[in-house]
């Protein structure tokens, strides 16, 4: 997620943490490279205009003239002013007094409002409510076998009536969702460009028929500048009260989740981060400027490491790692917990300054296959004393891996130097290592 | 180019047209192109998704012929009206896989369309095979995007419009294997032009581009020099992305050309101008609208004609087309 953005970011940052205080001057020019970034982050020419004059009129004076460290001053102005814009911390979907509670999903042909609504459907289910979906659109076709299939695949009942009118249909299915006890119901409705005045128009009478608590937006993550003509339009048009941000796992700069916010003014509430039903998330402003601003994501990074990582096996790791007794099976369980942890390119991109660190080095995961097979090609004992593996034994393990034997010499040395750090680091107190020890894992002095 | 067809892309680009032109007119006014000047330009290039790069490069060589020639008014627009099209005409470089020649082509015509999620790939392959079909080619569609719920569904609805054969895979089939029987039958059938519907895919992840990289293997066991054409849908509202889109796509199956849809909203779609500045992949076709034949070739001059141009080139560009 904002991956390039974050990288441009960097490069800036870097440059004026390496200097002393900053001028009026200094900041002027970071800004203009920070406008450069964020246009090329298809942030909207305007939105990222008065954005940089707001950071300008705060760093330029006081905050920066007295701070002791003033680029790390400007780096929280920048943070600050990103978050809020994107707004606020985040808020949970209103309910209406009367049931059902009605969420409408509106929004551009192909932003994936679709499958939007069987993930917001799935994730209010997994929270104890009975959603149930509409299948308002009309107009695509086969639009009402998707939403029966995502109906399926998410487990939530759908209504649907072949070769009816919108209005008519939406109405209808609050009508039976209120009848057969469901407390929410979600509209799907079809994509339309935000100038087809009559298609607005159909939005609107639907809107006035079934009184939604929600109009939620989909906006896809990869728009470019038009994302604020669309919003507004949506806006002023219909007005929405919420948007959710698909696409996510691409690579887009995601710039256009600034520039929706800006214009709309209505918070992001939610963000699509993979094809599957599951694969989405709360939107988090202040996170997500984190990434931004190459902070890393810190706090999903903990998270995810906490779920993989079974507190008694990272116990007896900490104390092998204190003893200097971490052989290769230690290592193959580190290796088995990495890849719990999912993909690790998702991951890296979560810790802070390793995007950089990173650069130009693909992570490989078939590495880490190679790496594995190497170990499992070793007998119990060649793995708890790697030292008595010579020259035979490593044609063997790498015959059976299907490697060359400078594979397997090169993970033994690799494996040697982690144990030098190891001893190094004995002594010194440890903060979280990933995928290893919960953070704070306390190290006595040796 | 009949009239019809350019009146179409005229309407369809309206929009685009009424709002760059317009904004360019109202920054030049009739006084000389200054720094101010140059300033709006570039605001209006890059709010049309040219990017930063494209829109600064555009405005230093309307600077530079401004430094040689007198440009006031609608100079303004002439020049970068020909400095656009000299960008979007620049020859296609290796990172394009040039079409193969219909004319040379023995058996079907493959044509893979493939791109990421929500671009409109299902509609754009409806409105070829209409257009194939007019043109009297006995055309087959391959529905294989057996991943997204009812993909097969709407294209198969899409078919039917069009009135051409469609060979189906059944949702969670492997879309190699969909594509195989798929070409099997267009050789059966003598089919001459296959449309090949593939999932959408975003271009960073790796185990979906592999796939498709293994949709065109198989292909090729078929018929040996398939696909003869790759279209990328693009969005037009896509911003600055399409170009990692485009590059990544490339680098996969290879690309010969885009086909941009949506161009009938506010979006201008610039960032198929640095697409063909850095990777040399031309446009192929454009989506103006959700009717079976809003569907309009290509051609660089007439839409840079159709977006930038005045109202007298305009009527001339018509009447040249009437004839």
């Amino acid at each position: 997620m904002f991956g390039e953005l974050q990288e441009k970011l960097d490069g800036f940052f870097s440059k004026i943490k390496s200097r002393g205080k900053l001028t009026e001057d200094d900041v002027r020019a970071a800004l203009r490279e920070v406008r450069r970034i964020l246009l090329e982050a298809d942030v909207n020419f305007r939105v990222a205009r008065s954005f940089l004059n707001r950071v300008e009129e705060r760093a330029v004076g006081r905050e920066v003239t007295k701070s002791v460290t003033p680029g790390q001053q400007v780096i929280k102005i920048l943070h600050d002013e990103l978050v809020g814009l994107l707004g606020g911390s985040f808020r949970p979907l209103k309910r209406s007094k009367q049931t059902p509670t009605v969420l409408m999903m509106v929004g551009l042909q192909g932003s994936g409002k679709t499958t939007t609504g069987g993930k917001l459907g799935r994730y209010l289910a997994k929270r104890g409510m009975r959603p149930m979906l509409a299948a308002c659109d009309l107009q695509r076709p086969a639009a009402v076998d998707q939403l029966e299939r995502v109906g399926e695949q998410a487990d939530l009942p759908v209504f649907a009536v072949r070769g009816g009118e919108p209005v008519m249909v939406a109405e209808q299915a609050a009508e039976h969702a209120r009848a057969h006890g469901y407390d929410t119901l979600i509209v799907d409705t079809a994509g339309r460009l935000h100038i087809d005045e009559p298609l607005m128009e159909e939005l609107n009478r639907i809107r006035e028929r079934i009184r939604p608590a929600e109009i939620l937006f989909v906006a896809d993550s990869m728009t470019g500048q038009d994302a604020v003509n669309s919003a507004q339009a949506f806006t002023e048009r219909l007005g929405i009260s919420g948007v959710v941000l698909t696409k996510l796992d691409g690579d887009a700069r995601g710039g256009a989740a600034l520039s929706v916010r800006e214009v709309s003014g209505v918070p992001i509430r939610f963000a699509g981060v993979g094809e599957k039903l599951d694969e989405f998330e709360e939107f988090h402003p202040g996170r997500m400027a984190d990434r931004i601003l190459g902070m890393g994501d810190v706090v999903s990074f903990v998270e995810k490491a906490q779920e993989a990582v079974d507190a008694g096996d990272a116990l007896k790791l900490a104390k092998k790692l204190k003893e200097q007794q971490f052989d290769l099976e230690d290592f193959l369980a580190q290796l088995h917990q990495l890849k719990k942890m999912g993909p690790l390119e998702g991951l890296m991109k979560m810790i802070p300054g390793a995007n950089k660190a990173m650069q130009g080095m693909e992570i490989q995961e078939d590495e880490l296959k190679r790496t594995e097979a190497i170990i499992l090609s070793m007998t119990p004992e060649e793995r708890r004393k790697p030292n008595i593996i010579r020259g035979s034994r490593r044609k063997r393990i790498a015959a059976g891996s299907g490697t060359r034997v400078q594979d397997v010499n090169r993970l033994l040395n690799q494996y040697q130097q982690m144990k030098k750090m190891m001893k190094q680091m004995g002594g010194r107190k440890m903060k979280g290592m990933p995928g290893g020890m919960p953070k704070g894992m306390p190290f006595p002095p040796s | 180019m009949t009239m019809n067809l350019f009146r179409k892309l005229r309407h369809g680009l309206a929009k685009t047209r009424d709002s760059v032109v317009g904004s360019i007119r109202e920054a030049v006014g009739s006084g000389r192109l200054d720094d101010a000047v140059i300033e709006e330009l570039e605001e209006i290039l890059i709010t049309a998704d040219l990017g930063v790069d494209t829109s600064l490069a555009l405005c230093e060589r309307i600077r530079a012929r401004a430094s040689r020639e007198a440009l006031a008014g609608d100079d303004v627009l002439r020049a970068l009206r020909e400095e656009l099209s000299a960008l979007i005409e620049t020859p296609a470089t290796e990172n394009a896989s040039p079409p193969a020649d219909p004319e040379r082509v023995e058996g079907p015509y493959v044509t893979f369309v493939i791109g990421v999620n929500g671009t409109g790939k299902t509609t754009s392959i409806g409105k070829l095979a209409y257009r194939y079909a007019q043109a009297g080619h006995n055309t087959l569609i391959i529905a294989a995007d057996t991943f997204r719920s009812a993909a097969v569904e709407q294209v198969a609805i899409w078919a039917q419009r069009a009135d051409v054969d469609i060979v189906r895979g059944a949702t969670g089939a492997d879309p190699a294997s969909v594509v195989y029987d798929g070409l099997r039958a267009a050789l059966a059938r003598g089919s001459e032009r296959v449309l090949v519907d593939t999932a959408g895919r975003l271009h960073t992840k790796t185990n979906l581009m592999a796939e498709l990289e293994k949709i065109d293997r198989v292909a090729k066991k078929v018929i040996a020099d398939a696909p003869h054409e790759v279209l990328l849908m693009l969005d037009g509202t896509t911003g600055q992305n399409g170009l990692s889109q485009a590059r990544r796509f490339s680098e996969s199956i290879g690309v010969s050309a885009l086909m941009v849809t949506k161009l009938d909203g506010t979006a201008k779609g610039g960032v198929l101008v640095p697409i063909r500045r850095e990777l040399g992949i031309p446009v192929r076709w454009i989506g103006v609208g959700e009717a079976i034949d809003d569907l309009v070739p290509f051609e660089p001059a007439l839409v840079v004609d159709a977006v930038f141009g005045d109202d007298e080139t305009l009527r001339l560009r018509e009447s040249i087309a009437e004839e």
